[in-house]
């Protein structure tokens, strides 16, 4: 025996799946909508996209390495992903300086502070796109109509949906001939993220393929808001939108497939997540219907990454020979 | 500016309600302590380091006062002049120990004791010495793994990455003999720090047979006797192929040293002469 | 619940069994089973015909172990096994192949099972047989319930669910009939209870072949199952959960819940010791791995006390980018540390792993994705172990369940981070068992 071999405990093979090849399929996931965003609103979104990828990545190195001085803490995937859902959070019109100080409170504050991949307790994108709403309201409402590389004509500018409804009640809807005439996939103004749930779907479809995540957090969520907005609605249809706009409309797709479902701030069992989702569906109609913002999504998100340890303590899963 | 006088007035009572609250809680719990554990603990080193077998200083401290004596109870951190004012404090004898210092009984470095294959585990002496006999043919001494280190709360031991062996900083060492319980292997041992800091001791506890130790190392204790029959002071034993020096009978008189074929044995601290090889002081 | 679904990479199931020659030289551990190691009866020097006792059992939970070969006893001393730890061994000079006159060589098929249950119990007891899935448990001690205790089902362990494996596949293929009647040799010891041969969907060849046997030899209640693909499949607790829907409650036996479980390998052995009279002296075992050439994939009947040197060498030497070399499946096996070990009853395999295959990567932090706990078939948390390992709290690893941690290896497999959740756990887990046992001492 002259060579040397490797001696270690079983097992002795790994699986393929790696920390870096799941955020590796969380960014392909986001690739469709991110391509229809860069079309629909062309450079400004392009800007945005470049500022928020290269300062996350450049952030969570450069702490890492020159605050906490051990580079290994810093995983540059995953704060790509943080990259990418912070820009798909934002209005294309979002000046680059307001990108940049939210990357540095996701990056900065929301994950390296808490030591950075894992010990988070918010959803650093969430958590930044939430600090850059109540610091810069005024850049961060201004929705651009998409004006892209590609010719659309029923856009709505100025406010979206939600907002038309915060500000003038279902009349307010009604005049943009809601419900009806709109093809819900490629005509919401908003976030730029928001653009089309079809594509948010198709990503989120191939991470259930790929079984990165599974599917009790989304489901969840648009179970509760589809059973709220469902009774106030058919309760009140006057006063109150119907489930289809509610599911469809504003962050929810986005938040409910890509940002609740985080690992980091999400319960690791199935009925943990179900009570998660729920709770989030649950915040989000609440302020739709009552509160004073048009959208809840980050909020309702925010507020149930508290309760994940709470929910972890709570929920654990059968275990065998043990009743 | 009514409403501001309101506000000062209600938040002054409620302030005044509370405090009483918490006094008369205070009081009505109170834990009547012995004074003598507060000022034993505050005579300990307050380490925490559980050298002394108990949770901490305090928990030494409680065990002290209630038994009413040291038996058995010593501070390894603090040493004799500690333990003699924890006795005064008690008003009772304490035994007077030697100071001590832990030793690495183990040659094994990367020059003397070649690899055989490369461990791919968790870096932890306990797995890795629960999973196989190492990655050398010697299977008693030192895998290299750091438990010892980790388990130092006074940054007393450092792996040094030339030899891949722990290295005992005497200064900082207590002798809380927390590396000694921390090896699975029982490489390390606290041993009497000696006049002047001088010891001598068999830096190997390879019980195989001399030919296939030495196979597994240049510098193993081959057993060969050579040592106990030098010594003039009966300190050094051998047993089971392996000597050991008893530091309470060595008299430092270094016969043994010179006698070791396979340089086994470390003297250390002595002043360096000039025909004395230097690697048999290092450490 | 639970498992992994690990690549197959069953490359050596076309490979037949091949029959294995022996060195000048046999090496026979004398611990080669779960329980006190057996007590040698022979004195260096003596000649030992194959099939001869070599040594008795050394305590209740223990066996027999018999000569592999003819031959001259050169030594019974300390050996190092293949993690390098000493063992005694019963080192056997080869002469000839001389074979106790009682065992019967010939291949025909016995049919006829003896009626005295207690007499195939001695002769199962005295042919030294084990359990060969993995634990290598003494079979006649699981064979014979203890009293209050009945077995309500015995159940034939074909899943095979550790990768690259394929030994009792071709076993199946190649000796349905025997391990069959082995199946109910042991059924008969069992009071004639149902027996279930478990095998898992991916080895359809096995399936037709073990039914085909059921069928021909038509014994009552025996029946052939199919299960999932999935590793642990083949684990006891799980096995039983597949076939019995019965779990067994945390620090029980199978028995506790009617069920036996036994490997194919141990069927075959049963057959061969009480219808044969041939002792445990062989076994099957693969030799291969990944980006093994064909030519170098085998599986072997080998004397068991061979060594793994020779083994390795027969089957065509080290490949090339070998990085390490186990003994055993991927998931449960044990690394070599020392080659020149020798086979024992439950060797059954030589596993070559690439670099790239097998090489640990650095420890990332957890990112809370769960997959250990939805891997882990006891429905553990092993991120939550691992965590209160690091901590060292008994305390809340017991509440935790460490001590029902079977180190099947899915948690460490699954992780993304490369979090080596098991070594962690596995000496937290000797440790609570440990506590436990003394405080039951204490009661």
């Amino acid at each position: 025996m002259t060579d040397r071999y490797l001696v270690s405990p079983s097992p002795h093979i790994h699986a393929k799946a790696s920390t870096d090849s799941l955020m590796r399929d969380v960014l392909i996931a986001l690739l469709p909508v991110t391509v229809a965003a860069i079309l629909f609103y062309g450079w400004s979104e392009l800007l945005v996209l470049g500022v928020s990828l290269l300062s996350c990545a450049l952030l969570e190195w450069a702490i890492a390495k020159w605050m906490m001085h051990d580079v290994r803490i810093a995983n540059v995937p995953s704060a790509l992903v943080t990259g990418l859902l912070l820009a798909l959070n934002l209005p294309a019109t979002a000046p680059w300086w307001v990108v940049f100080a939210g990357a540095v409170f996701a990056i900065g504050i929301t994950k390296m502070s808490f030591g950075g991949l894992g010990q988070n307790i918010f959803n650093p994108a969430i958590a930044a796109r939430v600090f850059l709403l109540v610091s810069f309201p005024k850049q961060m409402t201004v929705w651009a109509a998409p004006n892209g590389f590609l010719p659309v004509t029923d856009a709505i500018s100025g406010a979206t949906l939600l907002g038309k409804y915060n500000e003038g009640g279902m009349e307010a809807l009604r005049a943009l001939g809601y419900p009806g005439n709109h093809a819900l996939f490629f005509d919401m103004g908003g976030s730029v993220g928001e653009i089309s749930a079809g594509l948010l779907l198709l990503g989120f479809a191939y991470l259930l393929l790929r079984k990165v995540v599974k599917p009790w957090i989304p489901l969840s969520i648009f179970a509760t808001i589809a059973l709220i907005s469902g009774i106030f609605h058919g309760v009140a249809p006057d006063t109150y939108t119907g489930p289809v706009l509610n599911l469809l409309a504003g962050g929810v797709i986005l938040g409910a497939c890509f940002m609740a479902t985080d690992y980091v701030t999400s319960p690791m069992s199935a009925w943990g997540g179900v009570i998660y989702g729920a709770g989030i569906g649950f915040i989000v109609m609440m302020i739709r219907y009552f509160g004073s913002y048009p959208e809840g999504m980050s909020f309702a998100i925010l507020i149930m990454n508290c309760f994940v340890p709470l929910i972890d303590r709570a929920f654990h899963q059968k275990k065998y020979g043990r009743g | 500016m009514n409403s501001l006088i309101w506000t000062v007035i209600i938040l002054t009572v409620l302030g005044c309600i509370l405090a009483l609250v918490l006094s008369l809680v205070a009081r009505r719990f109170h834990v009547v302590e012995d004074p003598r554990i507060d000022a034993i603990e505050k005579a300990l080193p307050g380490a925490n380091c559980g050298g002394c077998g108990f949770a901490g200083c305090r928990a030494f401290s409680d065990a002290a006062v209630k038994a009413g004596n040291l038996d058995g109870r010593y501070c390894p951190v603090g040493g004799t002049p500690v333990m003699r004012e924890v006795a005064a404090i008690l008003g009772v004898q304490t035994e007077e120990k030697a100071p001590q210092v832990a030793v690495v009984r183990c040659n094994g470095s990367f020059a003397n004791r070649p690899r055989v294959n490369d461990y791919d585990g968790l870096k932890s002496c306990k797995v890795k010495a629960a999973l196989y006999a190492g990655d050398t043919h010697c299977p008693f001494g030192c895998v290299g793994c750091g438990d010892c280190v980790a388990a130092c709360a006074f940054g007393a031991l450092s792996l040094n990455a030339e030899t891949g062996l722990p290295v005992v900083d005497e200064q900082k060492c207590t002798a809380c003999g927390k590396c000694v319980q921390a090896c699975p292997k029982h490489v390390m041992e606290l041993r009497n720090k000696g006049p002047r800091g001088l010891r001598v001791f068999v830096s190997c506890i390879n019980k195989d047979k001399g030919a296939v130790a030495r196979k597994a190392c240049a510098a193993a204790c081959i057993g060969c006797g050579k040592c106990a029959k030098v010594c003039a002071h009966e300190a050094i034993t051998v047993q089971d192929n392996v000597a050991y020096i008893d530091f309470t009978k060595c008299r430092l008189c270094k016969k043994c040293v010179a006698e070791c074929p396979t340089g086994a044995i470390h003297a250390v601290n002595f002043p360096v002469l000039p025909k004395k090889e230097e690697e048999k002081k290092d450490e | 619940m639970g498992g992994v679904h690990p690549d197959d990479s069953k490359f050596a199931r076309e490979s037949r069994i091949e029959v294995l020659g022996v060195p000048q030289k046999v090496f026979v551990s004398m611990s080669q089973h779960l329980g006190a190691p057996a007590k040698p009866v022979v004195a260096v020097g003596d000649f030992v015909k194959t099939g001869q006792l070599l040594a008795e059992p050394g305590g209740f939970i223990s066996a027999c172990i018999h000569s592999p070969v003819s031959g001259t006893v050169k030594s019974v001393a300390p050996r190092k096994d293949l993690a390098g730890n000493m063992a005694m061994h019963v080192e056997i000079e080869v002469l000839g192949d001389l074979w106790e006159d009682s065992i019967d060589l010939s291949t025909k098929l016995i049919k006829d099972i003896p009626e005295d249950r207690e007499a195939i119990l001695q002769k199962i007891k005295d042919g030294g047989v084990v359990g060969l899935g993995g634990a290598t448990f003494p079979t006649h001690v699981k064979l014979n319930p203890p009293p209050g205790k009945t077995a309500e089902c015995l159940i034939i362990n074909g899943a095979e669910c550790e990768p690259f494996l394929t030994s009792d596949y071709r076993m199946m293929l190649e000796h349905p009939q025997e391990i069959v009647v082995g199946a109910a040799i042991m059924q008969k010891v069992l009071h004639a209870c149902p027996c279930v041969i478990a095998i898992e969907e991916n080895k359809p060849e096995a399936i037709a072949a073990m039914q085909k046997a059921v069928a021909d030899l038509a014994y009552p209640d025996i029946r052939v199952a199919v299960l999932r693909k999935r590793y642990p499949q083949g684990g006891e607790k799980q096995l039983i959960d597949a076939v019995m829907h019965r779990q067994i409650p945390s620090g029980g036996l199978p028995v506790d819940v009617g069920a036996v479980v036994q490997n194919i390998m141990t069927a075959f052995a049963v057959y061969e010791a009480v219808q044969k009279n041939k002792p445990l002296i062989s076994n099957v075992l693969t030799v291969t791995g990944d980006g093994v050439p064909a030519n170098m994939q085998h599986n072997y009947l080998f004397r068991i006390g061979v060594p793994f040197s020779y083994i390795i060498e027969q089957a065509g030497g080290v490949p090339e980018n070998t990085a390490k070399i186990v003994s055993g499946g991927p998931m449960m096996g044990k690394a070599f540390a020392n080659l020149e070990a020798t086979t024992v009853k439950g060797s059954s395999a030589v596993l070559y792993l690439s670099a790239e295959r097998t090489r640990r990567k650095a420890e990332g932090p957890c990112i809370r994705c769960g997959r250990c706990a939805d891997a882990c078939p006891m429905g553990l948390e092993p991120f939550l172990l691992n965590r209160l390992a690091k901590a060292g709290d008994t305390q809340e690893l017991e509440n935790a369940a460490v001590q029902d941690c079977i180190e099947c290896g899915c948690c460490l497999y699954s992780c993304p981070a490369q979090i080596p959740l098991l070594d962690r756990i596995r000496p937290a887990k000797a440790q609570v068992l440990g506590i436990i046992k003394s405080r039951n001492v204490k009661k």
